[in-house]
């Protein structure tokens, strides 16, 4: 509940803040507050919103999954994947539509995730999981670089530098709607899996006892966390640690519980990346930061302590 | 009356195709060397992945019926006490359950002693305490059928003869218990002992019978010498007939 009202009062401060140019544009005409809310400060905040949610969501998914606390679309790869596919859709391909670049994300998602479980397998141990993820995420990364050098257009690297590290600026509600309809369907299929998945914290074999298919359970994951992860980064760009830090909050709401996790660190994912979005508005430059250089700058020191924490519990 | 009856049930390269009946109200203990493969008829008969042949509880196809009613019929517990995830021990036991009902957890919690430990996380607790616990989680549902894989393992003896005793009781309701050992000691407990090694059944009996015949020795490759074991020698002139 409180959750709830922390997440309304976060939508609305980030739609209305600053409110002075809308003040200003309400004295000159009102219809050019309203065309301002409607089409420039609405899209933002549902992209926000919408992203944050999602990396909350597949984050705890892929965690439950893995069995591991610190799988999450960007350090598993999934995000890095999700670029690469967007700039060689975008740049290579030459694809403009919306939804066409949200499908060469989720694909480049997709392909890293597969990797990613060939790699390590479905219940791997940290170092395993981090390292196959690391290796994935460096490689996608270098990929995407060379991707962009080769690039036929000379300003391809500008230009996405521009969203790379995640950017919400100036999209469209067509854009807004290329991510967060895919996105979104994939997010409700996940958390239709919350019991599924909770009862995977007993063990495979007890989930497979009970009647459940945990080999196509972890595909269902899998690829819906791809498609939700793959459409947001293909418009917003990769954004990290909201995936990894959302669930850990959520867990704590769920008491523990890996799937029930899946809502509450929805919420906390919309709110912190709305906070994340507020910072970069806020900061008097005249060009944007992109929004994943806050996340990073406040996430690492978390994942800094979920390390720590987890070493204490192994060593204890 | 017969409530579990399998036919065929194999895993491929672990264990060979078996059928076995087991009556309600049967206590049933699994026993074989390492490698044998009782973990790998416990999971054939719970119908865990790549697991062949057909099982029925009750008259009801495993493989048919919904979830729910899946439930009623086993549970089974695995050999590994893990839990990823710091879940509260009294949540844990509420997995078991298809709806909540906090006054079968409370008779749990009361049944293994857990009191001190509901509200502690799992993944905090001592083998032998999450043992307990997820013990509790198996038993949860009542089922028909329960597939207990090594159940005795990392307890004090207090422990060790409470869940026999617990086992017993739940026999005596009419359930059927199928419970893989490795402590020998126990198997008085026990109505019917299944010796398994090579991925088959190799014996079917009262646990009795079972331990004094030589078959049982040869597999085991020990003997029993002044009312010990002891290992069985090369140069055993039984075992060179």
């Amino acid at each position: 509940m409180l959750l709830a009202i922390l997440l309304l009062a976060a939508a609305i401060a980030h739609l209305l803040l600053p409110v002075g140019p809308l003040r200003e544009a309400q004295a000159m005409d009102p219809e050019l507050a309203d065309l301002i809310l409607a089409q420039l400060r609405l899209p933002r905040t549902l992209l926000v919103l919408g992203y944050g949610a999602v990396l909350g969501i597949s984050g705890a998914a892929l965690q439950a999954m893995f069995a591991n606390p610190l799988a999450s679309p960007d350090i598993s790869g999934a995000s890095s994947g999700a670029a690469l596919g967007a700039v060689l859709g975008g740049y290579w391909l030459g694809l403009t539509q919306p939804l066409l670049l949200a499908a060469c994300g989720a694909t480049g998602a997709l392909a890293t995730l597969a990797l990613l479980m060939t790699l390590a397998g479905r219940r791997a141990d940290t170092a395993t999981l981090l390292l196959a993820g690391l290796a994935i995420s460096l490689a996608a990364g270098a990929a995407t670089s060379l991707a962009l050098a080769l690039a036929p257009s000379p300003f391809a690297f500008y230009d996405a530098f521009d969203w790379l590290m995640g950017n919400f600026t100036d999209r469209s509600l067509a854009q807004a709607a290329a991510a967060l309809v895919p996105a979104g369907i994939a997010s409700i299929l996940l958390l239709r899996r919350a019991r599924a998945l909770d009862l995977t914290a007993l063990g495979e074999d007890v989930a497979a006892s009970l009647g459940l298919k945990p080999r196509r359970l972890a595909l269902e994951v899998i690829a819906f966390s791809a498609i939700a992860v793959g459409a947001c980064v293909s418009v917003a760009g990769a954004i990290g640690f909201v995936g990894l830090v959302a669930p850990v909050f959520g867990r704590h709401i769920s008491r523990g519980h890996p799937g029930r996790a899946m809502a509450p660190a929805a919420a906390i994912g919309a709110i912190l990346l709305v906070l994340a979005d507020m910072v970069v508005r806020a900061v008097p430059l005249d060009r944007p930061i992109p929004v994943g250089v806050i996340t990073a700058l406040f996430g690492t020191p978390l994942f800094v302590w979920l390390v720590v924490t987890m070493r204490r519990r192994v060593t204890a | 009356m017969t409530s579990l009856f399998a036919r065929q049930v194999g895993i491929a390269a672990r264990l060979q195709p078996t059928d076995l009946g087991v009556e309600s109200g049967e206590l049933v203990a699994l026993v074989g060397p390492n490698g044998g493969g009782k973990t790998s008829l416990l999971r054939a008969l719970a119908r865990i992945e790549g697991a062949a042949g057909q099982v029925s509880i009750a008259d009801e196809d495993l493989d048919q019926c919904s979830l729910a009613r899946r439930r009623q019929l086993l549970s089974f517990l695995p050999a590994s006490r893990d839990v990823t995830w710091p879940i509260a021990v009294r949540d844990v036991i509420a997995l078991g359950l298809d709806r909540p009902d906090p006054a079968r957890i409370d008779e749990l919690i009361a049944l293994l002693e857990l009191d001190p430990l509901a509200e502690r996380p799992v993944d905090r607790l001592s083998t032998g305490e999450r043992a307990r616990v997820l013990l509790a989680r198996a038993l949860a549902p009542s089922p028909a059928v329960l597939l207990l894989d090594e159940p005795l393992s990392n307890l004090d003896p207090y422990w060790v003869l409470r869940i026999l005793a617990i086992l017993a009781s739940a026999a005596q309701s009419g359930q059927a218990v199928l419970v893989a050992l490795h402590d020998l000691g126990q198997l008085d407990h026990f109505n019917r002992a299944l010796l398994i090694a090579d991925g088959e059944v190799k014996m079917d009996e009262a646990p009795a019978g079972l331990m004094a015949s030589e078959r049982f020795e040869d597999v085991f490759r020990i003997r029993a010498l002044n009312g010990a074991w002891s290992i069985r020698r090369q140069a055993d002139p039984r075992s060179s007939q």
